[in-house]
């Protein structure tokens, strides 16, 4: 057994066994934080296999920007999460169909390849040279020339969602006192300071 | 095999034995030179010139008595110090300390340093969690909201400096400075950068989760001895890691000053070392001479004037680059 195959097998069990505490622990932060190190493991996933760039994007983004507003949004929220918990099981069919849908579609997958080795050929986009490129760069070349169109449609998909979300959350709400930069930085002593003359014993 | 794994082990302590060093005199210098700003000696009782109060604080810290809330969740509690520390080391693996000097030459270095540094907040919001306490919670929340809206504006910042070079490894970056340091024609992105880092590592005038007329202490208030210590080694180690990593990408790393070719004999360690220490004496410099921001004024600037600012400095650089088709080409 080569160090490979042992990282390989320590990568794929920790992740594995994260993934079943998320869904298993009590305590929903908890749950969070072992996301978390499924994400992380699967990243060394990502590594083993050479693709360095897609395994630091996945921590970047992942774990360095969606897990931290999941962890946000789990501390804040007083939800009682035992007792959503209560009608759990009655999603198990469903849960269960999903699965088996994902895990046929992936033999399906495994198995054109394991009996026509050249089906990997058939795919629109061939892999480029790894000895040549590094992958960040073949990544970049696909990504702009080939599949330039669906990569900008998905930046504006993206867009649209977050001015939704904006839209949606944005409520203007009359009689909020908002402190405007521009309008203290113009005040001159003219308009700051009134100047009045005191006449002795009256006061103002 | 086996010497490999141990010349690997030589090389990590190597590296780990000065920084922590580096560390510790660090927070030595923070107090020396806020302290002079104000016109005061600072530690000078311990050894000559305070040089010892470092090890005196620390020995100190080691033998306090580690105390955790009894409504505390205990392994979150004390895992948070642990990460801290622990993130601000990692990072190291990946600067080139001269041409070539480096642990691993990965080809993604700078976005495995963006990474670690992205992932510094996790020690604090599970710290400020952990304790189970308002002040702490405060902080870490407040700490979470912070360090993610920076980060994006340092991100930009990344992606621009990215675009002069094209290539992601940090040994390639110094090497495309030899001409003239991203300093000089990227400067607003340097002050961007620089301002950034000093929130991201929450210092002042952005120390708002510790900020202690408001918090206390933040996150750090239930910690107590090894664990508190160990979170103000892994702040200071971060601080170190954002003036290296400013050195690198802008100031040159390793690349001596081109007066010449004069000082050409001065080696590359020493200089990374220079400027780095420079950077770093503008962080202690920042923290005597500024107050701190408002919270608000905190969010504002990161996304009402850093964010668009970086953008619309992204879209200028690689328009320049297009246009006078100065873009790095490579294979």
């Amino acid at each position: 057994m080569t160090v490979t195959a042992l990282v390989f097998y320590l990568f794929a069990a920790i992740t594995v066994a994260s993934g079943f505490m998320v869904i298993s622990a009590r305590n929903p932060v908890h749950s969070v934080l072992f996301l978390i190190l499924a994400f992380f493991n699967a990243a060394g996933l990502f590594l083993l296999l050479g693709a360095e760039f897609l395994a630091m994007i996945l921590v970047i983004v992942y774990v360095g920007a969606v897990a931290v507003l999941f962890l946000f949004v789990v501390m804040m929220l007083d939800v009682n999460f035992v007792e959503l918990r209560q009608g759990f099981l009655q999603y198990l069919p469903v849960g269960a169909l999903i699965g088996l849908i994902l895990l046929v579609e992936l033999l399906l997958v495994f198995g054109s390849w394991s009996v026509l080795p050249e089906a990997g050929n058939l795919a629109a986009a061939r892999a480029p040279d790894a000895a040549t490129l590094s992958n960040t760069d073949a990544l970049g070349r696909i990504l702009y020339t080939q599949y330039l169109l669906p990569f900008q449609a998905a930046g504006a998909i993206l867009l649209v969602a977050m001015i939704g979300a904006i839209v949606l959350t944005l409520r203007s709400r009359p009689g909020v006192k908002r402190q405007k930069i521009s309008d203290q930085v113009t005040r001159t002593m003219e308009t700051a300071v009134e100047v009045k003359k005191v006449q002795p014993g009256q006061g103002i | 095999m086996f010497l490999e794994l141990l010349i690997i082990l030589a090389k990590i302590f190597a590296i780990i034995l000065p920084l922590l060093l580096a560390v510790a005199f660090t927070t030595l210098l923070d107090r020396k030179v806020w302290a002079m700003m104000q016109l005061r000696k600072g530690p000078n009782v311990v050894g000559p010139f305070g040089l010892l109060q470092p090890f005196a604080d620390g020995l100190k810290l080691l033998f306090k008595e580690t105390i955790i809330p009894a409504g505390a969740n205990k392994g979150v509690f004390l895992i948070a110090p642990v990460l801290t520390f622990t993130l601000a080391l990692i990072a190291w693996a990946v600067i080139p300390f001269g041409d070539g000097i480096v642990l691993a030459d990965i080809n993604v270095g700078i976005l495995y340093l963006f990474a670690i540094s992205s992932l510094g907040v996790y020690g604090i919001i599970m710290g400020g969690w952990a304790s189970n306490s308002k002040y702490p919670f405060l902080g870490g929340l407040r700490s979470a909201a912070q360090m993610v809206s920076y980060e994006v504006s340092i991100g930009f910042v990344m992606v621009t400096v990215l675009l002069c070079v094209g290539s992601l490894n940090l040994n390639d970056i110094v090497k495309a400075q030899e001409t003239v340091w991203f300093a000089i024609p990227l400067f607003p992105m340097f002050v961007v950068f620089f301002i950034s880092a000093l929130a991201e590592t929450n210092r002042p005038p952005f120390d708002l989760p510790e900020a202690e007329s408001e918090l206390v202490a933040g996150f750090q208030i239930e910690y107590s001895s090894i664990s508190f210590a160990l979170f103000m080694l892994g702040e200071y180690g971060n601080i170190i890691l954002m003036s290296a990593m400013t050195s690198l990408l802008f100031l040159g790393g390793w690349q001596p000053i081109s007066l010449f070719g004069l000082l050409d004999w001065i080696p590359g360690p020493i200089w990374f070392f220079a400027k780095t220490f420079l950077v770093l004496f503008t962080f202690c410099w920042v923290k005597a001479t500024v107050p701190r921001y408002r919270y608000d004024q905190l969010m504002r600037l990161g996304w009402k004037v850093f964010l668009p600012f970086s953008l619309f400095w992204l879209v200028l650089t690689a328009g320049f680059l297009v246009t006078f088709d100065l873009l790095p080409v490579k294979g």
